[in-house]
């Protein structure tokens, strides 16, 4: 059983660090896109969505020809001497862009459904614009954000095809809960993959039910 | 209230084109905007409170520009120091009564606590009725409580103009009548110069020392008030 603990700490840390930059970009995207009023916007947010509906294993390889040696963005961190191929830092990046759009949806629809008229009461009020947005319209959208962050971190913990494609099956290094259970199952050592199921469904549902009590209290919440 | 208005706004969407074309000037201390709904009542209401961005024109009070669009001035809503009173109150779901109240005196990018203790906030919970529900969120609160509250907290940083959206649309007959009253003693008390905007004849009969109708985005030639019903035949 020893073994199994290694990869759920690190899935745990992946999906951590994942959620985190979501939290950052995702409520950051969500916000612009919700006060971007512009014909552009369903189609920038339709290509932010991509993640979602696309094969992971083919965000996994557009992820490859960036980040690797040879690839945009790779060729020029490998000259500042960091490597993401291999790495769980790597597998970080492909949590977090399999996860995006997760949060990116709810932050946006949480921001759309603060009634603008309580901004404009505010600002009847002689309050600033920016303390606007953190004592009325970060507050009222929180719990919609915080629905989507959870539902986030269940789909980066999760994670797998990606994940393989950029970070491969490193065991102690890049091994994932979900990676793990494939080496495992393809091993045939099915004690340790009985347990490495279990402990990711148990996960999975306590998050979705933390979700899950979180949104109709928003709703309970704002109704006037 | 030396308050002048002249501005020109258009609105066009896909179904209709809306202009908006209102001038008028008063020194009463009450005036009524008073035109049937889609008139441009709100609009011109939300123009004087800086929530609206006229195309041109100007809106000087006490001979100061506030807007001013051969000059480009534009004067935040922040800093106009106008109490607005929206139709549906605007309370702020998520703080309870003694700090919605407070919103406006505290600056910042925190709100206040839920115990916020501030001698003007304390005055206008006395002052308003409103001690035994200072606690409450502005879901528990009936509507002539909301009412007040957005009423406290419009005046508690001693605006130099209360604007009023339809005040008492979503209260029922009685309790209108009610706070039509606490409303005309409030502004006697404190002496604040008020803008009503209303399509209730009553509302014009209680506040209107002067009346402006607004009909179809423009100020109707001064004529006598005759009553909505008639006006709109």
């Amino acid at each position: 059983m020893e073994q199994a603990w290694v990869p759920l700490l690190l899935s745990l840390k992946v999906a951590g660090w994942a959620t985190a930059l979501n939290l950052v970009f995702g409520v950051a995207a969500g916000l612009g896109l919700s006060r971007w009023r512009s014909g552009a916007r369903d189609v920038v947010d339709s290509l932010l969505t991509l993640p979602l509906v696309m094969p992971p294993t083919v965000l996994g390889y557009y992820l490859l020809v960036l980040l690797g040696r040879r690839g945009v963005i790779g060729g020029w961190l490998d000259s500042l001497g960091i490597q993401l191929v291999f790495t769980w830092q790597g597998a970080v990046i492909a949590s977090t862009v399999v996860a995006f759009p997760l949060v990116l949806k709810s932050a946006r629809a949480a921001f759309e459904s603060v009634d603008p008229q309580l901004e404009r009461a505010a600002r009847t009020l002689g309050v600033s614009e920016t303390a606007i947005f953190f004592r009325v319209t970060l507050p009222l959208a929180t719990r919609g954000i915080l629905a989507g962050t959870l539902l986030a971190f269940a789909r980066a913990l999760g994670e797998f095809g990606a994940t393989l494609m950029i970070a491969g099956n490193l065991p102690g290094r890049t091994q994932t809960l979900s990676v793990a259970v494939y080496a495992a199952v393809q091993a045939g050592d099915d004690s340790t993959a009985n347990f490495l199921v279990l402990v990711t469904s148990v996960t999975c549902v306590v998050i979705l039910l933390a979700a899950g009590r979180l949104v109709p209290q928003h709703s309970l919440l704002t109704s006037r | 209230m030396p308050l002048t208005v002249d501005i020109r706004k258009t609105f066009v969407s896909a179904e209709r084109r809306f202009t908006l074309d209102v001038s008028f000037a008063t020194t009463n201390q009450r005036v009524v905007l008073f035109g049937p709904s889609g008139a441009g009542k709100s609009l011109t209401l939300q123009a004087i409170a800086g929530l609206q961005h006229p195309d041109e024109g100007t809106i000087t009070l006490d001979g100061a520009a506030l807007f001013d669009s051969a000059r480009g001035i534009d004067l935040k809503p922040q800093l106009r120091r106008f109490a607005y009173l929206f139709q549906d109150y605007a309370l702020f779901p998520h703080l309870n009564v003694r700090q919605n109240i407070a919103f406006g005196l505290h600056p910042g990018w925190l709100n206040p606590r839920a115990r916020f203790r501030h001698p003007e906030v304390d005055y206008w919970l006395n002052a308003l009725d409103l001690r035994g529900v200072a606690g409450n969120h502005p879901a528990q609160l009936s509507g002539g409580q909301k009412q007040r509250v957005a009423l406290a907290r419009a005046l508690v940083a001693q605006p130099q103009l209360l604007l009023l959206d339809e005040p008492f649309s979503a209260l029922d007959h009685a309790l209108r009548q009610r706070m039509r009253r606490e409303l005309s003693d409030l502004q006697t008390r404190l002496d604040i110069p008020m803008l009503l905007i209303t399509h209730d004849p009553d509302d014009v009969a209680a506040f209107g020392d002067q009346v402006v109708q607004i009909i179809d985005g423009r100020v109707q030639p001064e004529t006598p008030f005759a009553g909505y019903a008639r006006s709109l035949s």
